[in-house]
């Protein structure tokens, strides 16, 4: 273990403090500025498409003119320019928000400091992961400026469409590889640092829930994107040099059969595609139950309701996530057998979601809360992530999913999950730990209003997509469904959605404000404002490089608030108590897991 | 440099591991589920498809079976070089890693042999899908042996200044460059029989 980690660090200079940082901090809020850009936009992008549903065919006012005659003739929006919408739209809120923002900025800034460490395994290896996202990240984007413009294909990129689509495709596949290749030096490095980093005393039964969640999460991170990463090759071969390997035989494109050596299969992708993005969607959403069970823990003032029974749950979780994912290729015709298997699968690892959830409102039960804005937040992710939950039960069962698949119904299920859901719990993230990071307490009002602003609007934008998809409506429709006899009726929710997604861009302006003003005006703490228990609280706010003024010791369970017989309403983990002994002595448990 | 965290080369006590054999398997995994989704790329293809040309017809089964030879020996030395560092052995250490870096290189000479005649004779990846999972497979595979020769030339030159400085993080260095190179042998004696014979 790091001994001679306290020793005084020499002064850096301005590039090695704060661009080319190997401190686990700096990367991780670097992760997380970059994350909310990339959100920021990836919401734009959603906004000009809101726009096109709402008012098809129509010019868009001022800014249509900016975007050139190949996409907005005269303001208008062309199917094209809409199709790169929607494909980079969910390429950039998934592969360059979210998750850069659940586990490069908040896995980084945090877990080395929830287990007591000076930093992460690897630092350089840290350092790069950053770079190699941001690359990634740039070359996507650039694609957008490439004649045929961004990736059209959606952010799944199916064959054989994606293998005919024009050259901003091949850009998609090159960001793609970057960025598997950074979240697989992430992951190496989350997994080593939880293993072996951990403070005197931190067995892994006495981890943060939050940390557990990172760990799971890198797992699949680890093993989960290979795959995608091959068939990225594959279809870069078909794309660069005239292989088929996602092609058939006879395909007529245009009126002409296609010259291409034929023999492939496009489900082929469909496979390797789905067995990474299954499991990416609990990397999306793991994070964000870390978060909120940190919060909720810390806003009830009682421990977490069936700590270990959330820490099997999320095991259990990751292991099956690998077993589901053709429940996403349903009426592809794989046969029933097949789909009777998958969808076993899938209900099965409801289960485990299940109980993390009860667990979490039992959690709630009989707490004195307190309702600050990260609680808020927190609180506000139970039910929204609950109704993505079980709206998804419908789309694992075959027989329903062929009604369902590829309508507004998955638009709305899977948005509930990790719009109102995720981002939720990372919102209540960046409240809660902010005065950890800076120093300074965001501002209430300000936070409250984003708080009911969001909530509200997110509702009135993806409750209404439900109605449209059982109406029949699919996505990824450029016109939103007019043609659709059997929508008509619906069509005018596209009017509210389009409005409440407005509302809600002009809600996410407090937190702008907030979050730039609070880091001079805001309040100063000290170490431990919420008086919360766990490790990364005994540093410093913020810390300095290096964490910790002395190395902790871990003493109890993350969650020992109200301790019948304690002085206060709650024990860190870092302090000893007269109910527990220090590590060592009745230190039955193994250090395992 | 990280200044942060002192390189540590003990293994922590209750995971009986240190960090960078912790990190090499993680990465070995993963390059595991890398391979795994060609290999089972080829099997869907293959079961999938009308005609399936023999391996054997089409390459230059010899040339891979010396190829093969040439790099189970490399893992032979390989493991020669690390032993000699723990026997404290600079010398022999410089013998057997150069070895080791001379089969990789004999290794990608032979490969290059085995392509431009392939590409000489109209056999490109785009001729049929066995070649195209042909090309893709061994060109990664090819990428990986150079990527590990890099680094092996590196341990060997440059990067053996260490071994003054400190040995045991030199000998876990290298300890670690072997895991890499032992898989990358062992992809290949996955790949020769999959490709050239069945
Ligand atoms: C408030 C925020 C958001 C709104 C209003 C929104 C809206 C939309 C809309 C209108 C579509 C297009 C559906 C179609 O093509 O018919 C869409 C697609 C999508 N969104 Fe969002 N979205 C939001 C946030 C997010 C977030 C946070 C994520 C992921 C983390 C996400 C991931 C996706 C994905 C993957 C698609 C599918 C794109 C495709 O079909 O290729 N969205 N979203
Ligand atoms: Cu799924």
């Amino acid at each position: 273990m790091a001994d001679h980690s306290h020793e005084h660090h020499p002064e850096l200079g301005f590039w090695r403090k704060y661009v080319f940082s190997v401190d686990h901090k700096v990367i991780g809020i670097q992760y997380a500025i970059t994350g909310l850009l990339f959100l920021l936009m990836g919401f734009c992008l959603m906004m000009l498409m809101r726009w096109q549903l709402a008012y098809p065919g129509e010019a868009l006012p001022i800014l249509g003119s900016l975007f050139g005659e190949d996409k907005m003739p005269g303001g208008i929006m062309l199917p094209e320019f809409y199709n790169q919408l929607g494909a980079m739209h969910g390429t950039i809120m998934v592969f360059l928000g979210v998750v850069p923002l659940a586990v490069g900025g908040f896995g980084n800034y945090v877990v080395p400091l929830q287990i007591g460490a000076p930093d992460m395994a690897f630092p350089r290896l840290n350092m790069m992961s950053y770079w190699v996202y941001l690359m990634g990240g740039l070359v996507m984007v650039a694609s957008f400026f490439v004649p045929g413009g961004a990736a059209q294909s959606g952010w799944t990129s199916y064959p054989p469409l994606a293998n005919i689509a024009s050259s901003g495709q091949t850009f998609w596949l090159l960001g793609m590889v970057l960025l598997i290749t950074s979240s697989l030096f992430g992951a190496v490095n989350f997994i080593t640092t939880i293993i072996q980093l951990r403070a005197d005393g931190l067995t892994f039964f006495k981890l943060p829930f939050f940390v557990w969640a990172q760990f799971v999460t890198a797992f699949l991170l680890l093993l989960a994107f290979p795959p995608l990463e091959a068939a990225g090759f594959m279809q870069l071969m078909d794309r660069l040099m005239d292989t088929s390997f996602f092609m058939p035989s006879g395909l007529v494109v245009s009126g002409e059969v296609l010259q291409n050596s034929g023999g492939g299969s496009p489900l082929l992708w469909q496979h390797l595609f789905w067995f990474l993005a299954h499991p990416e969607v609990y990397v999306l959403i793991l994070p964000a139950l870390g978060i909120v069970a940190e919060v909720i823990a810390n806003n009830t003032r009682k421990p977490l309701w069936g700590y270990k029974s959330l820490v099997y749950s999320v095991i259990f979780l990751g292991f099956m996530s690998f077993i589901v994912w053709a429940h996403h290729m349903f009426i592809t015709g794989m046969g029933s057998f097949m789909n009777a298997f998958f969808q076993t699968t899938t209900m099965i690892i409801s289960i485990p979601s299940v109980i993390i959830l009860t667990a979490l409102i039992f959690s709630l039960w009989g707490g004195s809360i307190r309702f600050n804005t990260p609680m808020l937040f927190a609180v506000a992710f139970l039910p929204m992530f609950g109704i993505g939950g079980l709206t998804g039960l419908p789309l694992g069962l075959s027989a329903s999913d062929i009604h369902l698949h590829d309508t507004y119904y998955v638009i709305a299920h899977f948005h509930y999950v990790v719009a109102p859901g995720t981002i939720f719990g990372l919102f209540a993230g960046i409240y809660y730990w902010y005065p950890k990071a800076t120093g300074r307490m965001m501002n209430e009002t300000l936070g409250k209003i984003h708080f009911w602003g969001s909530l509200i609007c997110m509702n009135g934008i993806f409750l209404p997509m439900f109605v449209q998809g059982m109406a029949g409506m699919q996505r990824r429709l450029y016109d939103g469904g007019s043609i659709y006899a059997h929508a008509q009726e619906t069509l005018d929710l596209h009017l509210m959605i389009g409005v409440s997604a407005w509302l809600m861009a002009i809600f996410q302006i407090p937190f702008i404000i907030n979050f730039f003003l609070s880091l001079k005006k805001g309040k100063a703490v000290s170490e431990n404002p919420w008086h919360a228990t766990t490790l990364e609280w005994a540093a410093p706010s913020p810390p300095p490089h290096g964490n910790f003024a002395t190395e902790p010791v871990v003493y109890g369970n993350p969650y020992e608030y109200s301790v019948p017989g304690a002085d206060k309403d709650y024990s860190p983990q870092f302090e000893p108590t007269q109910t527990t002994p220090p590590p060592g002595e009745a230190e039955a448990q193994p250090a395992g897991g | 440099m990280s200044e942060a965290i002192p390189y540590t080369v003990d293994a922590r006590p209750d995971t009986g591991l240190n960090n960078v054999k912790i990190g090499i398997w993680l990465f070995l995994a993963s390059e595991v589920m890398l391979f795994g989704a060609l290999f089972a790329a080829y099997i869907l293809l293959r079961v999938g498809a009308d005609e399936w040309p023999v391996g054997s017809e089409i390459l230059n089964v010899p040339l891979a079976t010396l190829n093969t030879v040439v790099l189970i020996s490399s893992s032979v030395t390989m493991v020669m070089a690390w032993a000699s560092l723990i026997r404290k052995d600079f010398g022999k250490y410089r013998l057997y890693m150069g070895l080791t870096i001379l089969c990789a290189l004999g290794f990608l000479v032979i490969k290059y042999i085995e392509y431009s005649s392939k590409i000489h004779h109209g056999y490109l990846p785009e001729t049929n899908t066995f070649l195209a999972i042909y090309f893709t497979l061994t060109g990664l595979h090819g990428l990986h042996v150079v990527g590990g020769a890099a680094m092996n030339a590196y341990l060997w030159g440059p990067g053996a200044k260490m071994w003054k400085t400190a040995p045991q993080q030199f000998i876990n260095r290298v300890e670690a460059s072997g895991l890499f190179w032992h898989f990358v042998d062992l992809v290949w004696i996955f790949l020769f029989p999959v490709l050239y014979l069945l």
